[in-house]
């Protein structure tokens, strides 16, 4: 089995960084947290990801492994105990196919919401997340079959992959005032996100909301005129694809 | 009645179902391909992905699945004796991932504006291509092929640019990939095109020529 010796860099507030950590804790593995200072990237960081320069990076025994979905697969590779992916091809690559589905389409489409150029473009931007929420519900449903999570009784790549939004999820409401995760529409999603933030291994590693406010709000004041610009209402998710460009 | 077998909901001009296709056949899986009309689409493709309604999808004993870089991992992992796609160290697995993840997020649209351009627009696209070109060969050194001595899952990802870049090339009388820009990348595009599996699988060179051109011509033309 390969060293020991186990590096994550990242940053507190970014909800890639976050997957990587709730796959170790679910593996027990140990390993040392190399937060970025804020506003600046480490010569360590540059070096292991020279080809995106973004967090997070996993460093197993001093190499690197980049991207954040990667990284969860590598950690449930390389790790024996909890198992992340299902052990079945089939619902292995399913579970693939929403870890794709969550990052290449319904990710942008949240944040497209703050970009949109119209009140037109930005309702449909709305539909398209509503859209993908009950995408996400009906597999719940599916595969939970009244279990609490999509992983079955305990937490795995779904949950991970969708968990680790959670955060600015509920920043965003908090700041827009429009509520995403609604229990009258998905009622399942609403008790999954309840039980995935208050399980062992995601509880250290979730930022507080009030703090994700904060530092959204902080972006603001300090990028104002350059947001301005480009929207005149609040870009919460250009603070969100800033933490992302780290 | 419970559905058995392997169908492949495709295109005969995608380089993402043909990517498919790869894998089945280096796993020797028989399937039958479904060619779809991406304008009609049908009823069945739209039944097996109503998510994002798109090829490839495969149904293998009535299970669906889409997304093509997914598709071929499954492909790798459902029939686990016969040919190997995927590295099977962990570490490997992983850089095998990352590189497929770069060659889609980067190379796709970078040669996909190369397509579609002209004039000073396709200099600058040919530039662009150039340098993410750059950046992917790194994962070549020292190899005949991304994955070694025999193509592997990445080779499979990355493998519809030795056809479909070539093309572009001829069709928009250009250069992108020789040996003094990109010596690795271009040795690779040979060697690629040279595997039996893919010689025997690209779809009819005169016809995807044609259908290319015609696709040119339309963005050139501002439709």
């Amino acid at each position: 089995m390969a060293s020991d010796d186990v590096k994550l860099i990242g940053a507190w507030a970014s909800p890639y960084v976050m997957r990587p950590r709730i796959a170790l804790n679910l593996k027990g593995v140990e390993y040392e947290f190399l937060e970025e200072k804020f506003g600046s990237k480490s010569e360590l960081l540059l070096k292991s990801n020279p080809v995106y320069k973004k967090i997070p990076v996993l460093l197993h025994g001093g190499k690197p492994i980049c991207e954040s979905l990667i990284i969860v697969q590598y950690i449930d590779e390389a790790w024996s105990g909890h198992s992340i992916l299902p052990s079945d091809p089939y619902h292995r690559a399913v579970a693939r196919f929403w870890g794709h589905y969550i990052d290449d389409k319904w990710f942008p489409a949240l944040t497209g919401i703050s970009r949109a150029p119209t009140d037109e473009a930005k309702k449909e931007a709305i539909e398209q997340v509503f859209a993908g929420l009950k995408f996400l519900e009906e597999v719940l449903e599916k595969s939970g079959a009244g279990k609490p999570f999509f992983g079955g009784d305990t937490i795995g790549y779904i949950d991970i992959a969708l968990g680790s939004h959670l955060g600015w999820l509920r920043a965003t409401e908090k700041l827009s005032g429009l509520t995403y995760l609604d229990e009258s529409k998905t009622p399942l999603l609403v008790c999954w996100a309840e039980k995935f933030s208050a399980h062992e291994a995601v509880k250290c590693a979730m930022p507080e909301t009030d703090k994700l406010v904060e530092f959204a709000q902080m972006l603001k004041a300090k990028f104002s005129a350059y947001i301005d610009a480009l929207s005149p209402s609040i870009t919460l998710f250009s603070s969100l694809n800033y933490i992302c460009s780290l | 009645m419970a559905e058995k077998g392997v169908k492949l909901f495709g295109l005969w001009a995608s380089p993402f179902s043909l990517r498919v296709e790869w894998a089945l056949k280096l796993k020797e899986v028989d399937y039958e391909f479904m060619d779809e009309d991406l304008q009609n689409k049908s009823q069945e493709l739209l039944h097996y992905n109503p998510i994002t309604k798109k090829i490839p999808v495969l149904v293998h004993n009535g299970k669906p699945l889409a997304e093509s870089t997914v598709i071929v991992e499954y492909v790798d992992e459902a029939w686990p004796n016969g040919y190997r796609i995927m590295p099977q160290d962990p570490f490997e697995r992983a850089q095998a991932r990352f590189w497929a993840r770069f060659a889609e997020d980067k190379c796709v649209p970078a040669v996909f504006n190369v397509s579609i351009n002209s004039g000073e627009e396709l200099k600058k696209a040919i530039k662009e291509a150039q340098e993410v070109l750059k950046t992917l060969e790194k994962a070549l050194e020292g190899k005949k092929f991304f994955g070694g001595e025999t193509i592997g899952y990445l080779d499979i990802v990355a493998g519809w640019m030795p056809c479909w870049l070539r093309m572009i090339e001829e069709i928009a009388e250009i250069t992108v990939v020789d040996a003094e820009t990109l010596p690795l990348m271009n040795a690779w595009f040979d060697n690629f095109l040279e595997v039996e599996v893919v010689k025997r699988s690209l779809p009819p060179k005169d016809k995807l020529y044609a259908f290319n051109r015609a696709r040119r011509e339309q963005f050139l033309s501002g439709q």
